[in-house]
C-alpha cells in the first residue's frame, strides 16, 4: 500500500528527467565514441592533438584557477570579518552580498563592460590623473573574463564561509585565548582549519562555475574563447555537432573530476574526520 | 587587537565596493541624457527608460520569458511537489540516490545542458522552440523546486497527517488541508526561487532562439553586441528591482539560512 503511493509520487518527477535530461545527456557522451565503423576514441585522440583546443583548454584552466584563488583571498578575511558581526548587522551584510549572487549575470558582465572598457570608468580615472596616456585594453582579455567570474563568484564563497564560520563555537576560540594563543595562532590554528570543509565547498562551486560559465566569458572575452564560448560557436554558429558533443562530453568529465577529487580532498581534510 | 579589527573591516568594506559598486555605476549611467553611455553621465533624464518600450524585441522578449518561467514552475511544481513529499516523509531504499538523481540538473554545466536539449529535444523529439524552452527551464527549476520544499517539509510534524487520517480523512484530503497550508511558504519561497532561475537563465536559452521566440537575457545579449547605449544601464535597474522585491520575500519567508546552508 504504501509502496505504491510512493512510485506514484517519484514516477512522474523521474520519469521526466530521464526523458529530458538523461537520455539527452547520455545520446551526447555515447555519440562521441561511435563513427561510422564502430566503437572509436579516434574524436577524442584528434582533439587533443589540436593546439588550438589544448590553448583553449588551458586558458579555461587557469582562468577558473585564478578566479578561485582570488575568490579565497578576497572572500575568507571577508567572510570571517561578517561571521563576527552581531546578528543585526550580519543579517544586512549577507542581504548585501545575496543580492549580487541574484542579479542576472548579463547585468553584471555588462557592469564591467562600462567600467574597465576603452572608455571605461577605470581609463578615463588613469587618463584623469595622468598615470597613462594610452587606454588599457582590459576589455576582451583573459584579465577581463577573471574580474567578472571573481564578480559573479565572491558572493557564493563569502556566503558558503559565513555559513560554515557561524558554527565554530565562540567558546572554543576563547579557550585558545585564555590558554594563551595569539590571535593569529587563534586564526590560522583554529579558525581556516575548521573552515576548510567550507572552502573546499566553496572553491568547487566557483572552480566548477568559472570552467563553465558562459555568459561572462562570451560578453567580456571578445575573440578570447574558453571552453563554453568554443562549445556554443561549435554547436550554433560552426554547425558542428559532432565536435561539439566531444567538447560537451569533456566538461562534464572535468566536472565530475574536480568534484570527485575535491570531495576526497574534504573528507581527507575534515578535521572532525 | 582594535587596530587588526580595523584593517579587516576596511578589507571587507573594500570587497563590497568591488561587488556593489559596478552595480551602482551602471545604475547612475541610466539617467543619461546623451546618445553615448558613459559615466558620470552629463545629463539627466528618464529617456533610456522609455526606450526599453519603444524597443518590439524586449517587449516580446519579455513576455515570452514571463510565460516560459511560470509555465514551468508551475510543472516543476507539480513534478517536484510530490517528489520532495515522498523524499520527506518516507524512508526507502534507495532514497539517497533518487535524491542525487532530482538534484543532478544543477551538476550539469548549464551550457551542456542546453546543447543536448537543443540536439535531442529540439532535433532528435522534434519539439517546437517554445516547448523545448519550457521543458528545458523546467528541468532547471526541478532541484531548486524539490530542495527548497524538501528542507521546509523537514520542519513539518508529520503526525499531524496521521492524526488528520486516523480521524477519517483521506490521503489526497489531508494532504491538501493539513500539509500543504503548513509548507505554503516554502512553495512560495521555492517558486521564487526558481523563478529568478529560470529567469536570469542564459546557458540554456541561447540556443533556443528561433523566428519571433527568444527570451529576455538573449535579448540583452544580443542587443548589447550591436549597440552600446545605457538602454541595457536601464533594463539593469528595472530587474535589480525586481531581484530585490524577491530577495526581500524570500527572506521573510525563509530567513537567510537557505543561502547559507549547502
Amino acid at each position: 500500500m504504501k509502496k505504491r503511493y510512493l512510485y506514484l509520487l517519484l514516477l512522474p518527477g523521474l520519469l521526466f528527467l530521464t526523458i529530458f535530461m538523461i537520455i539527452p545527456i547520455l545520446l551526447t557522451i555515447g555519440t562521441t565514441f561511435f563513427t561510422e565503423n564502430g566503437f572509436s576514441i579516434q574524436g577524442y585522440l584528434d582533439f587533443f592533438k589540436d593546439r588550438y583546443f589544448i590553448e583553449i583548454l588551458l586558458t579555461t584552466l587557469r582562468v577558473s584557477l585564478f578566479t578561485t584563488i582570488i575568490c579565497i583571498l578576497l572572500g575568507f578575511p571577508a567572510a570571517y570579518y561578517i561571521s563576527k558581526l552581531k546578528q543585526r548587522k550580519k543579517a544586512i551584510m549577507l542581504l548585501l552580498t545575496i543580492f549580487p549572487l541574484l542579479t542576472s549575470p548579463v547585468v553584471r558582465s555588462f557592469s564591467w563592460m562600462v567600467i574597465i572598457g576603452k572608455n571605461g570608468v577605470v581609463n578615463k580615472m588613469l587618463m584623469g590623473m595622468g598615470l597613462i596616456e594610452q587606454p588599457l585594453d582590459i576589455l576582451y582579455t583573459p584579465t577581463a573574463i577573471i574580474i567578472g567570474l571573481v564578480h559573479l563568484f565572491l558572493p557564493l564563497i563569502i556566503v558558503t564561509l559565513v555559513g560554515v564560520m557561524e558554527n565554530i563555537e565562540t567558546d572554543l576560540l576563547k579557550a585558545a585565548e585564555s590558554l594563551g594563543a595569539s590571535r593569529l595562532a587563534v586564526f590560522s590554528k583554529v579558525i581556516i582549519p575548521l573552515s576548510v570543509p567550507g572552502l573546499v565547498i566553496g572553491s568547487i562551486l566557483v572552480f566548477v562555475g568559472s570552467f563553465t560559465a558562459y555568459t561572462t566569458p562570451a560578453l567580456l572575452g571578445g575573440k578570447q574563447r574558453v571552453i563554453s564560448t568554443f562549445l556554443y560557436q561549435n554547436a550554433i554558429t560552426l554547425n558542428e555537432w559532432q565536435v561539439a558533443s566531444i567538447v560537451a562530453t569533456i566538461m562534464i568529465a572535468v566536472t565530475v573530476l574536480i568534484i570527485s577529487i575535491m570531495n576526497g580532498l574534504a573528507k581527507k581534510l575534515n578535521p572532525k574526520g | 587587537m582594535q587596530e587588526k579589527n580595523r584593517g579587516l573591516a576596511l578589507f571587507t568594506l573594500l570587497v563590497f565596493l568591488f561587488l556593489l559598486g559596478p552595480l551602482l555605476i551602471i545604475s547612475v549611467t541610466s539617467f543619461e541624457g546623451g546618445n553615448i553611455l558613459k559615466f558620470p553621465p552629463e545629463e539627466l533624464s528618464l529617456r533610456w527608460y522609455e526606450n526599453i518600450f519603444n524597443v518590439e524585441m524586449f517587449l516580446v522578449a519579455f513576455k515570452t520569458s514571463i510565460l516560459v518561467s511560470l509555465g514551468g514552475n508551475l510543472l516543476a511544481l507539480l513534478l517536484g511537489v510530490p517528489a520532495a513529499y515522498a523524499l520527506s516523509r518516507f524512508d526507502f531504499k534507495g532514497k539517497s540516490v533518487i535524491n542525487a538523481f532530482f538534484v543532478s540538473p544543477i551538476l550539469i554545466p548549464g551550457i551542456v545542458l542546453g546543447f543536448a536539449f537543443l540536439r535531442y529535444i529540439v532535433g532528435t523529439y522534434q519539439l517546437p522552440i517554445y516547448a523545448a524552452l519550457f521543458v528545458g527551464h523546467t528541468v532547471i527549476m526541478l532541484p531548486f523546486i524539490i530542495r527548497v520544499i524538501s528542507s521546509s517539509l523537514t520542519n513539518f510534524d508529520f503526525s499531524i497527517e496521521e492524526a488528520a487520517e486516523s480521524l477519517g480523512a483521506s490521503k489526497l484530503g489531508t494532504f491538501f488541508t493539513v500539509v500543504l497550508p503548513n509548507i505554503k511558504s516554502g512553495i512560495l519561497a521555492a517558486v521564487m526561487i526558481a523563478f529568478l532561475e529560470s529567469f536570469n537563465n542564459v546557458d540554456i536559452s541561447v540556443y533556443m532562439t528561433g523566428p519571433g521566440v527568444s527570451t529576455f537575457p538573449i535579448q540583452m545579449l544580443t542587443y548589447v553586441e550591436n549597440y552600446f547605449d545605457p538602454t541595457i544601464s536601464a533594463i539593469s535597474v528595472l530587474l535589480m528591482f525586481i531581484t530585490a522585491f524577491f530577495m526581500f520575500i524570500v527572506e521573510r519567508l525563509m530567513g537567510l539560512t537557505y543561502f547559507t546552508k549547502r
